[in-house]
């Protein structure tokens, strides 16, 4: 069976000022249907980076970069953005939530670039606040929400649009103890009971616990992988 | 003492950080500089207007219509009447003993522009043979004076730069004559420059009309008025209106005066309120982009009249550079800019410029800063009242 | 509009900047109704005035006046359908304080041909029968309590009568309404027959003819007839459209077009720097929300898309209100202007003038927006 992504030889370099960074040196990577990984490695070793990349969100400057078959690292900017809309969900450390639209409104932005109609959006966004636990609190603004709730409700706006891939970055860097553990649980049991495939850049290793297999990163190269049992 | 001190540093620290500002601060600049323009260069109209008219009007000279008449050429002086006013008490006399009076007659002409064509009716003023010594101030420039019994006219410097057929040799048509002119006279600036002039007799004589408008003469002092009019009103044979030169036209000016005023304000008023907006929103942005800061110097025990004081100092430094930028635009685009109207006071086309008076520069300025204090007023309360844990936290 | 959310929330982020910037916005635009409404209105009831009247006025200057004589050749001339005249009489009551424009008039003629005068057809004949009657308005009627069959005595400083003095009497039997002409049109009329009898002077001279034409189409026809009868006599004549004639005394009031223009442009250029620095702030503070609607699949296009219908909004919505507080105080000009409200063509004005407001004002931002860099944008830089 094809792996859902797979990178090979990817390189990545920035031109800062006159300096040229060159952050990934050559990553090779597969990541299966189902799975749930954590990429972990200390700062600068490029994981966000990599996230990124694997996303949609950047382009790498070398190598191949796979997703459910396409070849993402040569579609154009506007290519792209389409393919994000319908193939990922994106998880932030700091939510992102927009300050000015309610919680079910947050959730249906993803919808919006979609033919849907405003009853069957209506009805998705449903289902995802009562995924993500939050159904009585839809008509609240992100000012009035808990972190950990804010964190919720951008866990449903990443489902909303059902994406092949769930990608997120520190999503419990901004969290104490408690909500990190709700946010990890509600992340493991989309991954069990829906099958999402999750990428999640970490360096938390509690959060990282909850994954079924580990990726290291170190100074732009895949260091040290650990494959756990699904707990 | 310590609230000096306070407001000092305070008020240094926000204008040193000025420039990070630099955007939203040129709202205000802009915005205020905008009104003031506006509101400069209209009244300008008015000052330049009344300057024109009230130039015409010298401190020893009077001026005599008929009894009712609203202007010089609503008005109608018989033969007998005029030479009687002549005669009265009070009028100066040259070495031959004779009255410096000039009785004057006025028709309009019809002339066309230089710039495009269009027609405008000018005033053609019929003198007596006095007048250059009762007008000293008018002076030939150009040419020779007119002589009597003859179609000849001379015509007033700014008449000349703005119509055609003007020049030395020209000829105008008017009913029952045609003129050429000999000569191009100047007159202090006044709004005789916007007129022709030519002999009172030879007008009459041209078409046919007998009467005169008016009689100019000049007194042997400023003081010899309430003689010379007290002599005439009780003159059973005469009903006249007798005034000093100037008031006559401060008068005329009056109602146009008024209604240029009236859109200046209304214009600038409106104006004003939409800059006290925008005021408003830059002091705010000013103040919300520094809310840590102010926060920090409250935490610290900045008292509250600094902040508010500091604030408002900022709003009227930017205001005032905006008043002055607006004053100053005016003055560069329009100080000095020549225009003509038939709404001037005088029956004919009033020729006169624009005037940016220090008067007017000033006014601007103080309409400037007032728009900035209230524009700055409430973000400067706002900055004093928050409280402080708030805006820590807001941040 | 499904996106109508996301450019609401725009919008409102910050609630005062929005207001404030809405509401110098409706200010600018009432001055430009009020401005361009009222010079707009001046060409246009300019233009309004039919075509269908001419006035024959002396060549040199009207002040010079033409020979009642004059009136029959006139009247014969083909294609003139009716013929009145004016002479300017320029009275006071009481003093010179209170003047009267009054006219010496063929009052049937003039009421004829100036079809909005509503009048009474037995005070005409009144007139026709009167002597010493007069004509008034019943703005002058209620300004100086004169009622039917009222005396009134008129001092003149021009016309002096034959009995010697500057005060002449009149008896008021009959008021008509001007309203529809607005309040410069005359409001006072006197017989022409009256007048001539009892001048000392003047006889025989009126300032104005008013010819009324049957067929329009043949109003510069008409006019070049006419002036063809005097030309080379010593009276001779200009004949013209009453519009042209108006057009031309309000040009010589000044060049109010070029004021009104100038003040409405530094208005508008002040107003660009308000928007534009709105929209600019607006942007940069959301540099981070921008940045995670591209995430979500947001094309630049898209981005760029928003925040031009932001400033649209913004822009379009103020300025309707600005024009439509302008067009709500149209009718309180009625009293001068006549019957007059906000051309249309001040509204289409205003509203091209907004769309250039919001499209200058929200370029750079919206361009900021579209190459935003997600990456970068995302981590802070």
């Amino acid at each position: 069976m094809s792996a859902l992504v797979t990178l090979r030889n990817v390189t990545k370099s920035y031109t800062r000022g006159k300096q040229k960074v060159e952050v990934l040196h050559g990553v090779d990577l597969q990541i299966e249907s189902g799975e749930f990984l954590a990429l972990m490695g200390p700062s600068g070793s490029g994981k966000t980076t990599t996230l990124n990349l694997i996303a949609g969100l950047d382009q790498p400057t070398g190598g191949e970069v796979e997703v459910s078959g396409s070849r993402i690292d040569r579609l154009a900017r506007g290519a792209l953005a389409d393919w994000r809309a319908r193939n990922i969900g994106f998880i932030f450390q700091f939510y992102n939530l927009l300050p000015v639209l309610t919680a079910e409104a947050n959730v249906e932005v993803p919808l919006l670039l979609t033919d849907l109609s405003r009853s069957e959006r209506r009805r998705r966004v449903q289902i995802a606040l009562q995924l993500v636990g939050l159904a009585d609190r839809a008509k609240h603004k992100p000012n009035e929400l808990s972190g950990g709730q804010q964190q919720r409700v951008a866990i449903a706006r990443a489902i909303v649009a059902d994406p092949t891939l769930l990608v997120c970055d520190e999503p419990t860097g901004d969290l104490d103890r408690q909500n990190a553990e709700e946010i990890m649980n509600l992340l493991k049991a989309l991954n069990r009971t829906q099958g999402k495939t999750i990428v999640m850049v970490t360096h938390d290793p509690r959060a990282a616990e909850y994954a079924s297999r580990e990726l290291h990163l170190d100074k732009g190269k895949l260091a040290k992988e650990e494959v756990r049992h699904v707990a | 003492m310590k609230t000096f001190r306070q407001i000092g540093a305070v008020t240094l620290m926000n204008l040193r950080s000025l420039p990070q500002r630099l955007g939203t601060s040129a709202v205000i600049v802009i915005g205020i500089a905008g009104v003031v323009a506006v509101l400069v260069s209209v009244l300008a109209m008015s000052t330049g207007m009344l300057k024109t008219l009230t130039q015409a009007g010298a401190e020893d000279r009077v001026i005599v219509l008929r009894n009712g008449s609203a202007s010089e050429m609503g008005s109608n002086l018989g033969r007998d009447a005029v030479r009687l006013i002549a005669d009265a008490p009070g009028i100066k006399r040259d070495a031959e003993g004779r009255p410096l009076a000039s009785v004057e007659t006025l028709r309009l002409v019809n002339l066309f522009k230089q710039s495009d064509g269009s027609e405008v009716m000018v005033t053609l003023r019929g003198v007596g043979p006095q007048v250059l010594a009762v007008r000293p101030e008018m002076k030939i420039i150009e040419g020779r004076m007119f002589r009597p019994a003859v179609n000849e006219i001379i015509v007033g410097k700014a008449a000349k730069a703005q119509f055609r057929n003007m020049n030395l040799g020209d000829q105008i048509t008017t009913r029952g004559a045609t003129w050429t002119v000999v000569g191009v006279f100047s007159s202090d600036g006044s709004s005789h420059e916007s007129e022709l002039i030519a002999d009172a007799e030879t007008v009459n004589g041209a078409d046919q009309r007998s009467g005169f408008t008016s009689v100019i003469a000049r007194l042997e002092s400023p003081q010899a008025f309430q003689k010379f009019k007290d002599a005439l009103s009780s003159n059973p044979a005469l009903a006249v209106d007798v005034s000093r030169e100037r008031d006559y036209y401060e008068r005329q000016s009056e109602t146009i005066g008024k209604v240029i005023s009236v859109v200046a304000y209304v214009v600038g008023g409106i104006m004003a309120i939409g800059a006290i907006f925008g005021a408003l929103n830059t002091m705010y942005s000013a103040v919300s982009e520094r809310l840590r800061e102010i926060a920090t110097l409250r935490a610290l025990g900045f008292g509250a009249t600094a902040m508010v004081i500091s604030v408002l100092v900022e709003a009227l430094l930017l205001a005032f550079i905006g008043g002055a930028i607006g004053a100053a635009l005016a003055w560069l685009f329009f100080n000095g800019h020549v225009v003509g109207t038939t709404a001037g006071g005088v029956n004919g086309h009033l020729i006169f410029e624009l005037t940016v008076s220090a008067q007017l520069i000033t006014t601007g300025i103080v309409w400037a800063c007032v728009i900035g204090l209230i524009g700055g007023l409430f973000p400067a309360v706002r900055a004093a009242r928050l409280p402080v844990v708030e805006a820590l936290r807001a941040v | 509009m499904k996106y109508l959310p996301l450019i609401w929330a725009g919008l409102w982020r910050k609630k005062a900047r929005t207001i404030f910037t809405m509401l110098s916005i409706v200010v600018a635009f009432l001055l430009f109704g009020l401005l361009q409404g009222i010079n707009q209105g001046f060409n246009t009831v300019v233009q309004n005035l039919d075509v269908d009247r001419l006035y024959v006025t002396a060549k040199t200057n009207l002040t010079d006046g033409l020979p009642i004589a004059y009136a029959s050749r006139i009247k014969a001339v083909p294609g003139v359908r009716q013929l009145s005249y004016w002479t300017y009489f320029a009275g006071y009551y009481q003093d010179s304080r209170n003047p009267i424009p009054a006219f010496a008039t063929d009052p049937t003629a003039l009421f004829d041909i100036y079809k909005d005068l509503k009048i009474k057809p037995e005070y005409l004949q009144a007139m026709q029968r009167t002597r010493t009657g007069v004509l008034i308005n019943e703005q002058l009627a209620a300004k100086y309590h004169w009622k039917l069959g009222d005396r009134i005595p008129l001092g003149t400083s021009i016309w002096t009568n034959k009995d010697g003095s500057n005060t002449w009497n009149f008896d008021v039997v009959g008021i008509f309404d001007s309203s529809a002409l607005g309040a410069g049109f005359p409001g006072f009329y006197l017989n022409q027959s009256y007048f001539d009898e009892a001048a000392a002077f003047g006889r025989g001279t009126v300032h104005y003819y008013i010819v009324a034409i049957d067929d329009p189409a043949q109003a510069t026809a008409v006019s070049q007839r006419i002036d063809a009868l005097f030309a080379n006599s010593t009276n001779e004549t200009r004949t013209q459209t009453e519009s042209a004639l108006a057009q031309m005394q309000l040009k010589q009031l000044g060049d109010i077009n070029f004021i009104v223009n100038a003040i409405v442009g530094a208005v508008l250029f002040t107003l660009l720097f308000l928007t534009a620095n709105t929209m600019m702030q607006s942007v940069r503070e959301r540099t981070g929300e921008l940045a995670v609607l591209k995430t979500l699949g947001f094309s630049d296009g898209k981005v760029l898309s928003l925040v031009l219908i932001e400033s649209l909004a913004l822009c379009v919505f103020a300025a309707a209100v600005g024009i439509a507080l302008a067009a709500t105080a149209f009718p309180l000009l009625k009293p001068i202007f006549g019957k007059f409200q906000m051309p249309g063509i001040v509204v289409a004005m205003g509203a091209g003038l907004a769309l250039l407001l919001a499209f200058v004002s929200g370029f750079a931002p919206a361009w900021r927006a579209r190459q935003l860099n997600i990456v970068d944008a995302l981590a802070g830089r």
